[in-house]
């Protein structure tokens, strides 16, 4: 319960299902062998991460931002740019994790000063443009960051699959550097969304709820709004940059398009309120739901496909090309019945 | 009156191209409770909230203790030692009564000592300790609005219109609760609709009309004297 900072996910169904998640989580490269699975699991620790800092300043703060993704990419490019001009090593992993956070605080505390004053809609604008801006600049400045093609680097060696730990395999898997890589990715991103939890269940989050319910009245209790405000955006950027540097750690490549576009930011939107704002423990559903219909929405309806030959216009719907119309009847589906997202339903504050 | 803890001094507020308060002038003394009186929409809100900063003063000077509180911050005048219920009570309905107290002690946890007489004077909210404030009955929640406001040490409390809507029995309630509070020594800066419980708890009393104090006084005189309160009102305060 220390762990959890006493905020319990609520009922026994949502409990059971997080603990499920956790094992499988935990477990994945003996669960589900196979690469396409592993790399999911991994995408599935880092966007829990990044959701969930995402859920820190939208659910708790209710602050408005559209350049979550920017802080994610400062992190990602944070580590690539540090491993092509450093050579592959654990110290080029480290600087450039910290040099990626450390540029998204110092962002996201220049934002929030000179904007968090101002009425949500133009904070939401603002960051809007400067989430632009940075992307434009990076596509543009081929010479440093690669340009559209992004940039591929090397890890050190000891995180690749050319490394082998041990002759023998494991419940059928190999011992190498990559299953080594992935629980990286798996307890860095465990032990950051403990670490957003305690936030959102410290004094400083029941103030950031305060002031998202109502400002004026937490201002005349006696808490100054703007810093509380602009704390929360310094530290939901941290976190981010930090989920971004793991992504790319896992990935060995960086991209506008995987780690800077605007859709994985409208992702991350539909993650949060699938899963339920406010509640932390929403990110993990949401991310999980949505990184797997993802991923395997395309090839399930490819089986049913088959399945369902000879009837008539069924297996035309379920033509595996037609898999994002059904993604969108899923989003429709979860938000209609569950409006407060899935956690925010099966808890009932 | 000879050393207010909170004056005004020629206050002008306008709230957008209006200019509500015109130039008010209030002392408000040490200890005991000064009534706000007046018809609607003279300005006693709008003093209550420039005075916290809420609105700002275009012109004059607000003094509290001493000190120029006129463009402070209005976190700072709460930590200044002022706490303000206002007429929309403002509680955060989301939160559960406990964390709305614990946030109202601003400046440190709540104490042990303070939890027990805000008990003592509004049992309810120990009954609904961990439910969400949103749940509450209207006069539990300007309990709660009250019982906030006193989660610390304050010297002086402006409170708006704190029996406005209430049942008879809870009234009774919140004006035990504010003699209460009087007799700890504060300062209270009380709008109130209801005369009786002016009448009950008042010690001095300003009249407001057209955004500036027009009379001020003791309110026992205020409260013998029917044809000023004609003259101040347009209305004796008698009347059912």
């Amino acid at each position: 319960m220390k762990l959890l900072s006493q905020d319990r996910p609520g009922g026994p169904l949502i409990s059971a299902i997080l603990v499920l998640l956790l094992i499988g989580l935990a477990l994945a490269p003996f669960l589900f062998p196979g690469t396409r699975a592993l790399d999911t699991a991994a995408r599935i620790c880092v966007f829990v991460v990044l959701v969930a800092s995402y859920d820190l300043l939208l659910g708790y703060a209710g602050i408005v931002s559209f350049a979550h993704t920017m802080f994610f990419g400062f992190g990602a490019y944070g580590v690539a740019l540090t491993s092509e001009h450093m050579g592959r090593s654990f110290a080029a992993l480290g600087i450039g994790t910290l040099s990626g956070a450390l540029a998204a605080a110092l962002l996201a505390l220049a934002i929030g000063l000179f904007s968090l004053r101002v009425r949500a809609i133009f904070f939401a604008m603002i960051t809007l443009a400067v989430a632009s801006a940075v992307a434009v600049l990076v596509s543009q400045m081929s010479a440093l960051t690669g340009g559209e093609d992004g940039l591929n680097f090397q890890i050190p060696r000891a995180l690749t699959a050319a490394q082998k730990y041990a002759d023998f395999k494991l419940f059928g898997v190999t011992l190498n550097g990559k299953l080594l890589n992935y629980y990286l990715v798996f307890s860095c991103a465990t032990v950051l969304f403990l670490v957003l939890l305690r936030i959102v269940n410290s004094p400083f989050g029941r103030v950031l709820l305060a002031i998202r319910e109502n400002e004026f009245r937490a201002e005349a209790i006696g808490y100054r709004v703007v810093w509380f405000r602009t704390g929360a955006t310094v530290l939901s950027a941290v976190a981010a940059a930090l989920a971004g540097s793991l992504y790319a750690i896992w990935l060995r490549y960086v991209g506008p398009s995987t780690v800077l576009s605007f859709e994985i930011m409208i992702d991350i939107l539909l993650m949060v309120v699938i899963g339920g704002m406010g509640t932390m423990y929403g990110a993990v559903v949401g991310a999980v739901i949505f990184i797997l219909a993802q991923n395997y929405l395309q090839g399930l309806m490819g089986l049913a496909e088959g399945a369902l030959q000879g009837l008539p216009l069924l297996p035309q719907l379920l033509d595996p090309d037609r898999w994002l119309l059904w993604l969108g009847v899923l989003f429709i589906l979860s938000v209609y019945f569950f409006p407060t997202g899935i956690v925010g339903r099966l808890r009932r504050r | 009156m000879s050393d207010p803890i909170l004056t005004l001094k020629g206050v002008h507020t306008d709230i957008g191209r209006y200019h509500i308060l015109q130039g008010v002038e209030l002392e408000v003394p040490r200890g005991g409770v000064t009534m706000l009186l007046g018809r609607n929409g003279v300005g006693k809100t709008t003093t209550l909230r420039t005075v916290m900063g809420l609105w700002r003063a275009r012109a004059g000077q607000i003094t509290f203790d001493g000190r120029d509180v006129t463009a402070l911050p209005t976190a700072a005048i709460a930590r200044a030692g002022i706490g303000f219920v206002p007429e929309d009570m403002g509680i955060f309905t989301d939160l559960t009564v406990e964390e709305n107290l614990i946030l109202a002690a601003a400046s440190g946890p709540l104490s042990s000592d303070r939890l027990d007489r805000i008990f003592a004077a509004f049992p309810p909210l120990k009954t609904f300790w961990k439910s969400a404030a949103g749940n509450l009955s209207g006069g539990q929640k300007q309990m709660l609005s009250i019982a906030r406001a006193m989660a610390e040490e304050r010297r002086l409390y402006l409170i708006d219109e704190p029996t406005k809507g209430l049942a008879p029995a809870i009234v009774a309630t919140m004006a035990a609760a504010l003699r209460d509070l009087k007799a700890e020594g504060a300062a209270i800066l009380l709008v109130e609709q209801n005369f009786a419980v002016a009448r009950l708890l008042g010690d001095s009393c300003a009249v407001m009309d057209d955004g500036r104090v027009i009379w001020s006084g003791p309110m026992a005189e205020l409260a013998a004297d029917t044809a000023l309160q004609e003259r101040l009102m347009g209305l004796s305060l008698e009347a059912p």
